[in-house]
């Protein structure tokens, strides 16, 4: 397991980087595999602390057994779990009919960027991954945002030799992507190396169906796939072709790239 | 064609694609997956329909080049990482932009490989960034690479030109003694070369780029060298006081010895910290992210490296370097920057711009006044502070360094040679006395809880008559009447005694004054004292004095208070400034502050006094 203790390195590197020049520091959880993978590594490089709040923006639209999950966790492992959510948006009666990308926007991206306003945060830790998409794949580690939150790929800061973009104007805030060189096959394998506990949604439970990838309940679908356990998992990705966010609606088209430079996770 | 490789790989090795704008890097990165079968389900077929909607060729390029105004342009404009498995072993593709303007981005993607292609195009030949980047990748460390040659359908599958421009290249590179694995011809278009043979150039015997790629090694060699660990912080979150850090040489054991430099303090290591690891382990090297404990409770900060004793990192505050800067505005002299190396920052300076070098043209010499962006030059630069380093010619991590202009990364080189300084016989003579130091059962942060504050030295500089003496008993005062333990060191006290042998008449009397003043505060401090100096300024500059003796007294904190006539600059590393005529009241109350601020004098809070152990 010589090349997940390599990725393993990396994060906790970035993520301890991040807390020593980031006063007000967070880290979005989504309860999914990767931000949950986050998580470990954040217990991993503090020692069994995480001294930052977890942010979780809520659409609302989320899986009901996904927050059965957040909060026993956050009560095992003692988070400081903030919870975030556009309710101006959502009693105006916002949801993914009236269109996925305005969707998206208002329920993430706004109210995430709400809620980094209203704290405000300057270093927001994410569990991208370059190969979920091909705007990810073209991220830093350390990725600044302007003072609206939006990505200019355009003109993106260097990044060398683990020295990161840790200084930058007021108003304007820093993303922080440790998981950057993750595979989804490496998060599963870290999930078992270590044993970290999931979402059984990720498993098929008798149906023949399972989720790869959880987001809110109307924009994603189960895949067909019969893996019951961790290790089926892995042997299915490494037979499939068919990319992870196949079942996420927002990918078709341009749709990731114009949400991603508005801000989205 | 071979199938999506499901082997499970055993390592992961990160690959850059370089080489001047349009000779095809995108195209050969969306051919190798393409032909190796490592596309996701539909991608392809996705960028196809877009180009049919839009009414454009086909490009592989599109593959990758996501960006609405990158496919529009036909141009990368950022670094993509993309991921593929091949014969047991995780490639990561680092696809960077071959375009001057962004040549930035292409140094971010080549600065974290292990090993990459370079592309000239047959036709073009070799252009400005094919040497730039060829330059560019010695600079960064990335010894391991092959040139492709590619386009090799619009020379129609010559020898003669290839042979050609691996001629011209192979001297351009010899002159920096760069040497390529491979040289390959390949039409990355039509897939000549790439994972399969080419039928069209039977007179090319060697790999395809996929051979290549498996032909890159892996580099181990790191955990070999002597040890290097920047500590990158210091966390308390409960009973333990753990050092963290990477280790970028070498390996680390329970039970070993270690160095910290530039402070020279030491301390054994008692136990390698983990979480969900058992049985903690009790060794560690190079690449780790790791936590210790140590034996003693030794003040250290985020920046120092720590070492063996039998081989330590150099120190200096100034080095000569090769840089490439990036900034939006050029270099200068007399611009204030900050130098990042490993985990240390120190504010720094350019003191000389020995040369520019021109990548067209090596042998060319250009002097100037500033470095302009996207240029690379030969500098001295001069830190504030003493600097732990190693020359990058015997250690990556720790012989290379990046520039913070403003807010920006704005430049990156790695250190050539060590430029002596003043100061480095008496930092040598720290060092040794430091090692050689022998002391009894109680400890240094022993001392600070009875005595309710660290040692330190508050040091007075300034010119005559500015009222250093007066100011500096009142400091003395204030402390001891606040129940601290303070002593007034005053300079003209040794003379009859401890530097009576010396005589007036020698060249080296001032300079031996000040030496021995430093070596009787060290002394003081080692008592956990904190030392006001009125140290006048025995004969020499009083900046260079205060150098000297905050040589000899390191690491203890220094609080540099200057005292000036109106209108006078104060020295560089000045923590408090008093200009003209003063309150000296006041004065004295505010250096008390800065004593706090730095948590030398401890605060009491609530029942418990709680140490600060780094600053
Ligand atoms: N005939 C021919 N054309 C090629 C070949 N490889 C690339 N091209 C064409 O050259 C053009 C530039 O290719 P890209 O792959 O975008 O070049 P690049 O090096 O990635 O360019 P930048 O990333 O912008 O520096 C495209 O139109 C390609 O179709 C080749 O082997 N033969
Ligand atoms: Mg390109």
């Amino acid at each position: 397991m010589k090349h997940l203790r390599q990725l393993e390195d990396q994060s906790v590197y970035i993520l301890r980087e991040a807390y020593k020049h980031f006063n007000h520091l967070a880290m979005l959880w989504s309860m999914g595999k990767d931000s949950t993978v986050l998580l470990w590594l954040a217990r991993k490089a503090f020692f069994g602390h995480v001294p930052f709040p977890l942010l979780h923006v809520d659409t609302s639209y989320k899986i009901p057994a996904m927050i059965e999950y957040r909060d026993r966790i956050a009560r095992e492992w003692r988070l400081n779990l903030v919870v975030g959510q556009n309710k101006e948006a959502l009693a105006a009666g916002m949801n993914h009919t009236l269109g996925r990308d305005v969707c998206c926007t208002a329920l993430k991206t706004n109210a995430m960027k709400n809620l980094v306003e209203e704290r405000g945060y300057t270093g927001i830790i994410l569990g991208v991954r370059a190969d979920e998409d091909s705007t990810r794949a073209k991220e830093r580690y350390f990725s600044p945002r302007d003072k609206h939150g939006d990505w200019d790929f355009r003109d993106q800061p260097p990044e060398l030799w683990d020295q990161f973009k840790t200084t930058f104007p007021p108003g304007t805030h820093i993303r922080i992507h440790p998981l950057l060189d993750w595979t989804e096959i490496n998060i599963w394998e870290y999930i078992k190396h270590e044993n970290i506990p999931f979402m059984d949604l990720y498993l098929d439970r008798g149906d023949g169906t399972r989720y790869r990838s959880l987001g809110c309940a109307p924009c994603t679908m189960p895949i067909k796939s019969t893996a019951k356990t961790v290790d089926e998992i892995i042997v299915e990705l490494r037979k499939s072709t068919v990319a992870e966010r196949a079942g996420r609606a927002q990918d078709a088209g341009r749709g990731m790239e114009m949400l991603r430079k508005k801000g989205y996770m | 064609m071979t199938q999506h490789d499901q082997t499970k790989p055993q390592e992961s090795l990160n690959i850059v694609i370089v080489g001047h704008v349009d000779h095809g890097k995108s195209t050969l990165v969306g051919r190798l997956y393409a032909d190796t079968g490592s596309l996701p389900e539909g991608k392809l077929e996705k960028v196809q329909a877009i180009c049919r909607q839009q009414g454009k060729e086909f490009e592989y390029a599109f593959l990758f080049d996501a960006f609405l105004e990158e496919q529009e342009q036909g141009i990368t404009i950022d670094t993509a990482r993309t991921f593929f498995i091949w014969n047991g072993r995780q490639y990561i593709i680092i696809d960077a932009p071959g375009h001057k303007e962004f040549l930035k981005n292409m140094i971010s993607g080549a600065a974290r490989a292990e090993a990459a292609l370079l592309l000239i195009d047959a036709l073009e030949g070799v252009r400005e960034q094919s040497k730039k980047h060829g330059y560019l990748l010695s600079l960064l460390g990335v010894t391991q690479f092959a040139v492709v040659v590619n386009k090799m359908d619009l020379v129609g599958y010559r020898q003669d030109v290839f042979d050609g421009i691996e001629k011209e290249y192979r001297e351009f590179l010899g002159q920096f003694r760069a040497v390529p694995q491979q040289m390959i011809p390949v039409s990355a278009k039509m897939g000549d070369n790439i994972a399969v043979r080419s039928g069209n150039m039977n007179w090319y015997q060697g790999p395809t780029v996929l051979d290549t790629l498996a032909l890159f090694k892996k580099e181990q060699v790191r955990s070999e060298q002597p040890l290097r660990f920047p500590l990158q912080d210091v966390y308390k979150f409960d009973a333990r006081r753990i050092l963290a850090g990477r280790i970028t040489a070498g390996r680390l054991k329970v039970g070993d010895q270690l160095v910290f430099s530039p402070s020279n303090k030491t301390a054994v290591v008692q136990s390698i910290e983990g979480f969900n690891v058992d049985p903690p382990p009790a060794e560690a090297q190079a690449g780790q992210s790791v936590g210790i404990t140590l034996d003693e409770q030794i003040f250290v900060e985020r920046g120092e490296i720590a070492s063996h004793r039998d081989s330590v990192p150099l120190v200096s505050t100034a080095v000569r370097v090769n840089l490439f800067w990036m900034g939006r505005r050029p270099l200068e002299k007399g611009r204030k920057y900050v130098l990042r190396l490993a985990t240390r920052e120190v504010p720094c300076e350019v003191a000389v711009i020995h040369r520019i070098i021109d990548t067209a043209d090596l042998a060319q010499l250009q002097e100037s006044q500033s470095v302009a962006r996207n240029q690379v030059a030969e500098l001295t630069l001069r830190v504030k502070s003493p600097l732990a380093f190693d020359l990058s010619s015997s250690f990556e991590s720790t012989g290379r360094f990046v520039l913070v202009d403003e807010y920006d990364i704005s430049g990156g080189g790695i250190i050539t040679e060590l430029v002596h300084d003043e100061q480095e016989g008496l930092r040598e003579e720290a060092r040794q006395r430091e090692y050689a130091w022998l002391t009894g059962d109680v400890r240094s942060e022993d001392r600070a809880l009875q005595y309710g504050h660290r040692a330190a030295i508050v040091l007075f500089t300034g010119s005559a008559q500015t009222g250093k003496t007066f100011l500096a008993r009142r400091v003395e005062a204030l402390l001891v009447a606040d129940s601290r333990h303070a002593y007034l060191l005053e300079g003209e006290n040794l003379l009859q005694g401890l530097d009576a042998d010396l005589s007036a008449a020698d060249p080296s009397f001032a300079s031996e004054r000040v030496r021995r003043y430093g070596e009787v505060a060290r002394l003081l401090i080692d008592t956990g004292l904190i030392v006001v100096s009125t140290s006048k300024t025995f004969g020499i500059n009083y900046q260079r004095m205060a150098e000297m003796i905050r040589t000899l007294v390191q690491p203890a904190p220094v609080i540099a208070v200057h005292m000036s006539r109106a209108g006078e600059e104060p020295p560089p590393n000045t923590d408090l400034h008093f200009a003209g005529p003063q309150d000296f009241d006041a004065a004295a109350r505010q250096i008390l502050e800065e004593l706090k601020k730095r948590g030398v004098l401890i605060q009491p809070s609530g029942t418990k006094t709680h140490i600060q152990y780094s600053i």
